[in-house]
């Protein structure tokens, strides 16, 4: 009897909490099936990051209401959200649906967690980039939604002309006396997304493309490799470009006047034009005799190849993304240059479309899975080059491509 | 709330306020408080509860078995009289489970997989994804506008119109001519038969999505699937798994894939099926700092470098911490709240802001320090080798400081004036004093402070990583690591950013950074033992 009441009010505690928890448990399945006309007849999990969250708000909306579903947004870090889907997809607890950019695509693909996408006849009403970039080993993972590149930004206060050549153009910075001739962002560890345009037009592509796809074959090794080497020294040995302007630098400069042109994306067009600059947009002129071509991200959406709602998830990003409505809304709320063409056509917005002319005529960024380790060897080793670190710029050169296909054999 | 009303059923206790407190009888002797701990418990049983439920719904067994053990416990804990250390050791030995030997055991058991890129998951998991991947769209082949039918037996069968004919079919039977009701394109209805709805198929999703219907008798001409309910297209599978044999096979040639115990599957000539699938690899993680050429070159630099930056950054800023505490300890000095306040200031900012204030202050041609301190000069504080060390320590000294500054302040007002002044009295020198009273004395306390403080720096990775991200570079090193990594800052770039990530690597590494500061800590602790018995 000594102990009996607090036992047996334990007891009952937890009776009266296991009944609740169970009765709470089964109301959603016994409901379902017979879903009524206002219930929604399903639901989906989708992430997003920070970046793009505003893009998709209203077009989520409108999902939800046409198909009468449940759509859960999950707002994650964009510095966290490819390795959480990575590991969270194998233990069931990831979305149905991610958002992001197609050069995840190859880390995704190569850990099993993003399912094949079949866009049937729609995918020809993309541009042609857009869909290259969602296509990895000859099948396509995800839709995509808008494409962006980076482009020679001019101040048209300064310069109403540009010529065809990068030394011209320098040379032409030179005479106005302006600060920085051209401004190219840069940083301690280098950046070779904005230093691309000029390598390519060197002939020295990061990997082999071939038939809208790379292959793993590392293209910028040979003389073409070298004389950009070479072309980086003499930059850096002529003040033009320098470790020490970083994204932020440039951007401040370019506001303050300092220099006529800034070879820079969508992003900070935007701000300039906010400002209330007199900004043009222009495609890159060739240092190497052949196209500057720049790289192209694309936006898009994936689905988990552990989905929990499979036939939601391909309803939402094949069949309602890919419509021209649901285009429209993204390029209202986002304003990032569509990858459906019927949509990009209706854009007005100047600089927009003159991003996109040059993102059409860029190349996608490589996605293959070791990209992390070639971004970081790249970049630095044209900080090295250029700052003087390293007098013999073809051999930094070469070491650098075995380090890179070094740290892709050697995984 | 039902406890509540539990509660209120034995109305008499609150009216016997006075009963003697030799009564040891529970049934009489219910106070307030066992009202306000068995609220406490039922709230956390319906937790528990709730996490058993949601254990067992996605079958984690292990979760569910800590939890059924966390349960019980604590209501034995909580309802027994006998148990009372246990009422306040099971809290906290409940977080150090969950937060730290849950996480330590689970660290240990990565170190000996090969989890990373390329082997994320369970096989059972690289199959599907294998399968799934090598099942591809026949080319040449139209899009079926596709409904999806279910009969009387609650089967599902899918529906499409081709060339004008509807038909209907299922995995077993394929399809077959029927007469239903099209409007052109698409079966709206047919006898025997229910479309189901956007909602009906919103709850058979997998059933959907996982089914086939051989558009022929020839299995070479693939099936139909669908994976949005609307469009079904025609796929075959270019690859095969056999349960039995645990094998892969290419079906249009013929090779053979089997499993290896790197977690791939592999045809004889060495060609790999990605993803593969997370496997135990031994000690392989661990000896692969000493063997792989690419990490054992730099890493006697590294470790160096590690050591000093650790030994430099506990000497700094416990000199200049414990100089302004004998300072401001000083009763003549005038203000000393005000300026104590100050000095703690670098301590109330988060360390990760402070050190990408700083990176930015010491940038080589727009930072505040070249710019408007010297004047516009050119001192490449964070890209030269030597200045970069310099200029961590210098950053982790303004960051450490106060904290030395705090607990030397501390110890030297618990001194006890009586000793000082009877060493005054005898004739000693200010530096005297100094060295035989006060920093005996304040070595005894502060020296356990002192080596956490050094196990802190050894693994101090986001000053490292905030401020110079370890570089400069070594140029041409197959790593991405530099002269400021240390050994904590390598692992990072070693394990992701040196090609693909291996988390197994990383665990495994970690494991031994921790061997070395608990060795360094123990032999620490050992000589301020000896430091007590002064």
């Amino acid at each position: 009897m000594q102990r009996s009441i607090p036992a047996v009010a334990a007891v009952l505690g937890m009776a009266l909490v296991l009944s609740s928890c169970s009765g709470e448990s089964d109301s959603p399945e016994t409901s379902d099936p017979t879903a009524s006309e206002a219930a929604p007849s399903g639901s989906m999990v989708i992430w997003v990051d920070e970046t793009r969250i505003n893009d998709f708000t209203d077009v989520i909306e409108t999902f939800k209401t046409e198909r009468n579903v449940n759509v859960e947004v999950v707002q994650k870090a964009s510095g966290d959200i490819r390795t959480e889907f990575i590991q969270q997809v194998p233990t069931g607890e990831g979305p149905d649906v991610i958002v992001g950019a197609h050069d995840w695509l190859g880390e995704l693909v190569s850990n099993g967690v993003v399912a094949p996408v079949e866009l049937g006849d729609k995918a020809a009403e993309f541009t042609e980039i857009s869909t290259q970039a969602f296509t990895y080993e000859g099948t396509t993972y995800g839709v995509p939604y808008s494409i962006e590149s980076i482009a020679l930004v001019r101040n048209d206060e300064l310069v109403s002309e540009t010529p065809a050549t990068f030394d011209e153009l320098i040379e032409q910075g030179e005479d106005l006396d302006a600060k920085y001739p051209v401004l190219l962002q840069q940083g301690a560890e280098g950046d070779a997304y904005h230093m691309y345009p000029l390598q390519t037009s060197f002939g020295a592509p990061v990997f082999a493309y071939e038939n809208g796809a790379y292959t793993a074959e590392i293209g910028m090794g040979g003389d073409a490799g070298h004389a950009f080497a070479e072309y980086l020294k003499k930059l850096g040995d002529d003040g033009i470009i320098d470790s020490n302007i970083g994204g932020d630098q440039a951007k401040e400069a370019f506001l303050a006047g300092e220099s006529p042109y800034m070879i820079t994306g969508p992003w900070y067009a935007s701000e300039f034009a906010a400002e209330g600059m007199d900004i043009s947009i222009h495609e890159i002129p060739s240092a190497g005799g052949e196209p500057a071509q720049p790289f192209t991200g694309v936006q898009g959406a994936y689905i988990s190849a552990k989905a929990a709602n499979p036939v939601l998830a391909n309803d939402f990003v094949v069949n309602f993304l890919s419509t021209e409505e649901a285009a429209d809304a993204l390029y209202a709320a986002g304003g990032r240059q569509p990858a459906l063409t019927a949509s990009a056509e209706k854009v007005d917005n100047e600089l927009t479309v003159a991003f996109g002319e040059v993102a059409a005529k860029g190349v996608p960024m490589p996605s293959l899975p070791e990209m992390g380790a070639v971004w970081g060897f790249w970049g630095a080793t044209q900080v090295a080059i250029f700052s003087g670190q390293e007098k013999d710029a073809p051999a930094a050169w070469d070491s650098m491509i075995s380090n890179i296909e070094e740290a892709m054999s050697g995984s | 709330m039902s406890v509540g009303q539990q509660a209120g059923s034995p109305p008499h206790s609150k009216k016997r306020p006075s009963r003697p407190l030799g009564d040891a009888s529970a049934a009489r002797n219910i106070s307030k408080g066992f009202f306000v701990k068995l609220a406490v418990m039922a709230g956390f049983n319906a937790g528990g509860v709730y996490g058993l439920l949601s254990a067992w719904a996605v079958g984690t067994w292990g979760l569910f078995a800590g939890l059924v053990v966390a349960v019980i416990v604590a209501n034995w804990v909580y309802f027994s009289r006998r148990a009372i250390p246990g009422k306040y050791l099971y809290p906290g030995l409940l977080f150090l489970f969950t937060y730290q030997l849950f996480t330590m055991a689970y660290t240990g058991y990565v170190a000996f997989t090969n989890y990373g890129d390329g082997h994320n998951s369970t096989k059972e998991d690289a199959i599907s994804a294998i399968l799934s991947y090598n099942e591809k769209r026949v080319e040449g082949t139209a899009g079926y506008p596709l409904t999806v039918l279910e009969d009387s037996d609650g089967d599902i069968h899918f529906g499409i119109v081709d060339n004008g004919e509807p038909r209907v079919g299922d995995s077993e039977e394929g399809f077959t001519n029927v007469d239903a009701t099209t409007d052109g394109t698409r079966i709206t209805a047919l006898d025997g038969y229910t479309v189901l709805g956007f909602g009906d198929i919103a709850a058979r999703q997998d059933e959907v999505v996982n089914l086939r219907v051989p558009i022929s008798d020839d299995p070479n001409d693939g099936s139909l699937r669908t994976t949005d309910a609307t469009n079904a297209y025609v796929y075959r599978s270019l690859l095969e798994y056999d349960e039995s044999s645990d094998r892969m096979t290419n079906l249009e040639t013929g090779v053979e894939y089997a499993p290896n115990d790197r977690g791939n599957f592999v045809s004889p000539d060495g060609e790999e099926l990605t993803p593969g699938w997370r496997v135990g690899v031994g000690f392989e993680n661990f000896t692969k700092m000493f063997t792989d050429s690419r990490i054992s070159g730099p890493f006697f630099q590294i470790l160096v470098w590690t050591f000093a930056f650790a030994f430099l950054s506990v000497a700094t800023t416990f000199a200049l911490g414990l100089a302004l505490a004998l300072v401001f300890n000083d009763p003549r000095v005038r203000g000393r709240k005000i300026y104590r306040s100050l000095l703690i200031l670098p301590y109330a900012f988060p360390g990760f802001l402070s050190a990408l204030v700083w990176r930015g202050m010491l940038n080589e041609r727009f930072g505040f320090i070249n710019e408007v301190i010297l004047g516009g000069a050119a001192v490449p504080w964070l890209t030269d080798p030597w200045l970069a060390k310099f200029s961590i320590i210098m950053v982790n000294l303004w960051l450490g400081f106060p904290y030395m500054f705090l607990i030397c302040t501390g110890t030297l007002q618990s001194i006890p004036g009586d000793v000082l002044e009877s060493a005054k009295v005898d004739g000693a020198s200010p530096w005297r004093v100094l060295r035989s009273i006060i920093l005996p004395l304040l070595m005894v306390s502060t020296a356990p402070l002192l080596i956490s403080s050094f196990a802190f720096n050894f693994n101090n990775f986001a000053l490292i990583y905030m401020l110079t991200g370890g570089g400069p570079n070594f140029s041409g090193s197959p790593l991405m690591i530099g002269s400021t990594d240390i050994l904590i800052s390598m692992v990072y770039s070693v394990a992701f950013e040196s090609g693909v990530k291996q988390y197994g690597l990383a665990s495994a590494v970690s494991i031994l950074i921790f061997i070395f500061v608990g060795v360094i800590s123990w032999l620490g602790f050992r000589k301020t033992k000896q430091l007590e018995e002064l």
